[in-house]
């Protein structure tokens, strides 16, 4: 598991946490059941502290993407229909960046992208 | 038991000095890093911890138990890390593991070899021909070969280059994988605390002024940056301690929601360091 922590970034570091592993779970990278480095393990490895892993743990686990059994670790939770929801999301904001790539190289204007998107919505 | 040292209103009084009242917890399995100027009554803190310094009045109870009744099982789960004269000069390692050895019942002399040659410590070497870091070192493969569950550290990266802080900061780090130990350090080097700790005990003139999370320090505590003319009796209850500058104020708040809901977009939010945290409050009870 690869996670890139930037202590520059504006965003909080546990929340630079939450983001990399959620998207390594909405990509199928970390799959339903795997073993989660401990806490203790990862903020070592990422070079701060133990609460600052401990509290993207508890909020990954409060969200559902993973949970913890004790002594044993944390573990990828079996995904729900919110997780495959936001994994849904993911693939139509990319689908959507490709149309908007598509629509300024050829001048199309939001309102005439809006306007499209519309019709073909309500067909 | 959540609180491996607990101070509960204690006091001790010195000519000219005092702390006063004091009442600081510090969680287990945690790093809490102790931070105040020189001079703020962390080492008088710290000796009355070690029940080198008894109080005047209150409480202190380490592993929930009291030296009155307990000192000698307090003692063998506290390791007590000094950068000097711990050790008696002239002595080396391999002395000082004769000597320390036998007075410690959970000693184990493998592992202090194992530590020796981690932190690649000389065997045969006196230990005051020893750098600081070096001492430092030595120090802690001590605690850690008792195996100490309480670890306190004095000033651990004062004086240290900084390839060897970052190394003994490495270890900290190590050390606290086991879920069971406790590291309570005092510092004024605030940056290894963004590092490693957990928690923050702020104290200033024999005074705790807070002990929370880094977690929440950091989601309450902001610098704030405006234009002169904002601030106002009414603006300024949201702000700790301002600054004034002909090109505007700078501020410390410990309440980000309230200074977003005074201000608005007008001014300027930005995270604040340790360093500003200790500047400010101290600044600001100067004043008082």
């Amino acid at each position: 598991m690869q996670i890139i922590i930037s202590n520059s970034s504006k965003e909080p570091i546990y929340e630079q946490i939450i983001n990399q592993i959620k998207s390594s779970i909405l990509t199928g990278e970390l799959q339903e059941g795997a073993p989660l480095p401990s806490m203790r393990k990862l903020a070592k490895d990422l070079q701060i502290s133990v609460i600052t892993t401990k509290r993207a743990y508890e909020e990954l686990e409060k969200a559902g993407f993973i949970y913890s059994i004790v002594g044993k670790g944390s573990f990828v939770a079996e995904q729900n229909l919110e997780i495959i929801r936001e994994k849904k999301l993911k693939v139509i904001e990319e689908q959507l960046t490709a149309v908007i790539t598509n629509s300024r190289e050829i001048g199309l204007s939001l309102d005439e992208l809006q306007e499209l998107l519309k019709l073909l919505y309500e067909e | 038991m959540e609180h491996v040292v607990e101070l509960k209103n204690v006091t001790k009084n010195f000519k000219g000095f005092s702390v006063e009242n004091m009442d600081l917890q510090v969680k287990k399995g945690f790093v809490t890093g102790f931070i105040g100027a020189n001079g703020a009554g962390k080492s008088t803190t710290i000796k009355m911890i070690m029940n080198l310094l008894k109080p005047d009045a209150g409480e202190v109870k380490v592993f929930g138990l009291d030296f009155k009744t307990h000192e000698k099982e307090i003692k063998e789960r506290i390791g007590f890390v000094y950068d000097s004269n711990v050790f008696y000069e002239g002595m080396n390692l391999k002395d000082i593991k004769r000597v320390v050895g036998p007075a410690y019942k959970q000693w184990d002399d493998h592992l202090f070899y194992q530590y020796v040659e981690q932190f690649e410590l000389p065997l045969n070497k006196s230990l005051k021909k020893f750098s600081k870091g070096m001492q430092m070192k030595a120090s802690l493969a001590v605690a850690l070969s008792h195996r100490a569950e309480l670890i306190i550290m004095d000033e651990p990266t004062a004086g240290l280059d900084p390839i060897f802080r970052r190394e003994l900061l490495d270890l900290l780090q190590e050390i606290m994988i086991d879920r069971n130990r406790t590291i309570f350090f005092s510092t004024h080097i605030t940056t290894d605390l963004e590092r490693v700790a957990d928690y923050i005990a702020f104290i200033n003139k024999g005074e705790l002024l807070f002990n929370q999370s880094m977690l929440d320090v950091a989601d309450n505590y902001a610098l704030v940056k405006g234009s002169v003319e904002l601030l106002d009796r009414d603006t300024e209850k949201s702000l700790l301690h301002v600054h004034r500058a002909s090109t505007g104020f700078e501020a410390l708040t410990d309440n980000i929601q309230a200074v977003k809901s005074m201000f608005g977009d007008s001014v300027v939010i930005e995270r604040a360091s340790m360093e500003d945290i200790m500047y400010y409050m101290k600044g600001g009870m100067q004043h008082v």
